[in-house]
């Protein structure tokens, strides 16, 4: 397959890997501990386990999953609400494929499917707005979740519904943005986290601009990734010569996509759209101030949170969960307690067992294979 | 006086005179008796069926002859939409059937099918269905003797419903098991994987994608038929339908308290299917296949049983894809392309496409 199989091609592989030993060769700190790399995004850490890179890597490096799946970190409350308003006769509740499966308090989306409400799994919200126009005498709401990666194409489609003057759709908004949230992370005193790799998909949209502060103010090097396991190991390399050369920069491995700037127009889309909240609930997080976004009182009419009576309760993690812990890298998945036992991908307790792109349900998944055969 | 004849002088068929199935089809009366015999008997046609007793009288010498095992098995088929690129429901509930018989090494040999059908169905669908498993069970080989059908309320099932069951005849000899993999064996496929998952989700065109991928849907007992003709010692052999062949491999590494070591380079993927699952965030391996076998055999036999494989038009890409070792019981890994290894679990429930 042309423009994915150069970006999966064994022997750059090897000799990355050969380049990736020399630096960490040259990094005293890695005699001490391992060098804790994160990457943020769900994007990468499926990646990761996809072609089984943390068994190629030198064992002084460890990959630490981040926060970036939106499936994971959504708070059960907010499933919820979902469920609530997907309950309501009139309503055709639209969502991504993968937010189906997400466990509410007491049911997921699947779940309220079964038990008859209207649930439809889309690929676009343009879906779900076409849906809106074929079912006038019905009410169409769009699960809008996910980070500036999927942000532009629901506040284009908030667009085109009030430019075809489309007055039975909405969305049930959850978008989140990262940046606040890698700040939280790394104002957290157990951090010890020595670079990231910075997301892709949603760098394309933003630029690396808001970056900078991680390089500035915290002093930890971030490269740009794309998320073919090249782009990967390449933008590992940079990190680790990053390091070595005790050097603390934005980097940009995925120039082909992402530019420095980003994508003017969805910027102004999203602007146009939204504006941010003061605080935003994250699963196994907690409250991150402006880490969310709302549509803007202009666009009011379009917002399920105020056409429709919503629980809004939030309902507190498991108290036995340690996905905090885990997200900052202080233990491994396979460390916490309920790892594999009471938390597996059937009936998940924490979010990062929730989609296939949360770090533990990948371990569980895809598996550390040396770890879990008990080589190392 | 003269022996009496076997066979009962062919009833008068009735003739289905409307163009929608209504519940009336369903009721036991005339309506029903037409839509019988004017869609299912006359297009299934043959001796066994034809007294249309309330079941079918099959020979027991005749059944001997062909081995000593009766091959027991049943399947419901449901898809949406009902024809897709490479066949359709009814072409799917004779291959999958005679397929189940055929990986167990039983020669297929009879057929029942039940049918439920929604109220509102159009005569002339249901009749290239039935052409269609007509067909599809002439050129396996088997019949089908015995069926039924039931019309419900609009809503009450999702057009039509199919179900099968078929038996066949095991010859002396043959053990093919999920328990008898041993380490050292060869993992083999008939074919590239993943099309008929692939050509389901892209027909059912909710996707806006377009793919030329066509399901693989096939009745495989005449390739089987060459490889245990060539290799008779075959360990184990399973159609890896629902699930695609990782759960297949899951079930063997199982039973065999065994693990099972794949290599994703020697893994045969359709460019479009690869394609297909990069765009949605799917995984080839739990694709559904219709005309897909895995296969396990001792080492040895790996190069014959691959030449007959190749020998049949439903076997020229089989390849060997990877080998059962010693190493933990029940897990199944595969070497990526990229020089890395990852774990192939089972999948907990079905497929999603990712969010982005």
């Amino acid at each position: 397959m042309k423009y994915v199989d150069e970006f999966r091609d064994r022997e750059k592989a090897e000799a990355l890997i050969r380049e990736i030993n020399t630096v960490v060769a040259g990094i005293d700190l890695a005699r001490h501990r391992p060098i804790n790399i994160m990457e943020v995004c769900g994007g990468h850490t499926h990646s990761i386990f996809r072609y089984g890179l943390e068994g190629m890597l030198p064992k002084e490096i460890e990959l630490i999953h981040g926060p970036g799946c939106p499936v994971c970190v959504l708070p059960m409350g907010r499933v919820d609400d979902c469920v609530a308003i997907a309950e309501r006769p009139e309503v055709i509740f639209t969502t991504f494929g993968d937010a189906m499966r997400v466990p509410g308090s007491k049911k997921s989306l699947m779940q309220a499917k079964a038990a008859g409400a209207d649930v439809r799994m889309v690929y676009s919200p343009m879906d779900a707005l076409a849906l809106a126009r074929k079912n006038p005498g019905r009410e169409v709401v769009f699960f809008a979740l996910g980070f500036e990666t999927t942000m532009p194409s629901t506040a284009l489609t908030v667009l085109q519904a009030e430019a075809e003057g489309v007055r039975n759709f909405s969305l049930f908004c959850n978008h989140i943005t990262i940046v606040p949230t890698i700040k939280a992370i790394l104002d957290s005193p157990d951090l010890q986290l020595d670079g990231f790799l910075g997301p892709g998909h949603v760098s394309m949209v933003t630029g690396t601009a808001p970056y900078q502060f991680i390089a500035r103010h915290y002093r930890r090097p971030l490269v740009v990734a794309g998320f073919e396991p090249l782009d990967i190991l390449q933008s590992i390399w940079m990190v680790l010569k990053q390091i070595r050369d005790g050097r603390a920069e934005v980097e940009n491995q995925y120039a082909r996509i992402v530019s420095d700037a980003g994508n003017a127009a969805a910027l102004a889309a999203v602007g146009r759209v939204y504006e941010l909240r003061e605080f935003f609930e994250w699963r196994g997080l907690g409250s991150i101030d402006h880490s969310g976004v709302r549509l803007r009182a202009a666009y009011a009419h379009f917002d399920a949170e105020k056409r429709f009576a919503i629980p809004n309760v939030t309902i507190a993690d498991p108290s036995s969960c340690q996905c905090g812990e885990v997200l900052k890298g202080v233990i491994k998945p396979w460390q916490c307690k309920m790892f594999g036992g009471a938390c597996n991908p059937e009936t998940p307790l924490g979010a990062l067992m929730v989609s296939s792109e949360g770090a533990c349900a990948a371990h569980y998944q895809y598996g550390g294979v040396q770890r879990r055969m008990g080589v190392a | 006086m003269m022996s009496i004849v076997a066979r009962p002088k062919p009833r008068n068929l009735g003739k289905l005179m409307v163009s929608h199935v209504t519940v009336a089809h369903g009721g036991g009366g005339k309506a029903m008796k037409d839509l019988i015999d004017d869609v299912f008997v006359s297009a299934f046609d043959n001796d066994l069926l034809a007294p249309l007793e309330d079941q079918a009288r099959l020979d027991l010498a005749a059944l001997a002859r062909h081995g000593d095992r009766l091959a027991f098995t049943t399947d419901g088929y449901v898809v949406d939409p009902l024809f897709f690129p490479g066949g359709d429901i009814g072409k799917l509930a004779i291959c999958g059937t005679v397929n189940d018989l055929a990986v167990g090494g039983a020669v297929p040999l009879h057929l029942s099918c039940a049918v439920v059908i929604e109220e509102g169905m159009a005569v002339e669908t249901l009749r290239a269905i039935a052409r269609s498993m007509a067909a599809t069970a002439r050129a396996a080989g088997v019949s089908i003797v015995t069926g039924d059908t039931k019309v419900v309320p609009r809503g009450a099932c999702d057009k039509i419903f199919i179900t099968t069951t078929g038996i066949g005849v095991i010859r002396p000899g043959l053990e093919i098991g999920a328990d008898r993999a041993r380490p050292g064996d060869i993992v083999l496929v008939n074919g590239r994987l993943g099309d008929h998952g692939a050509a389901i989700l892209c027909a059912r065109g909710d996707m806006a994608l377009q793919s030329p991928v066509e399901s693989d849907c096939a009745d495989l007992s005449g390739l089987i038929a060459a490889l245990l003709a060539a290799v008779p010692g075959v360990r184990f052999m399973r159609d890896a339908t629902r699930g695609g062949i990782a759960t297949v491999l899951n079930e063997l590494a199982a039973a065999s308290r065994v693990a099972i070591e794949i290599d994703e380079t020697a893994t045969p993927i359709d460019e479009g299917v690869r394609g297909f699952c990069e765009i949605l965030g799917l995984d080839p391996l739990y694709l559904a296949n219709e005309g897909k076998i895995v296969i396990a055999v001792a080492p040895e036999d790996a190069a014959v049983a691959l030449a007959a494989l190749r020998a049949h038009p439903l076997g020229r890409d089989a390849c060997a894809i990877g080998k059962v070792t010693a190493g933990e019981a029940g897990r199944v890994s595969m070497n990526t392309l990229f020089g890395g290894r990852r774990i192939v679990d089972m999948l907990v429930g079905e497929q999603l496409p990712r969010i982005c």
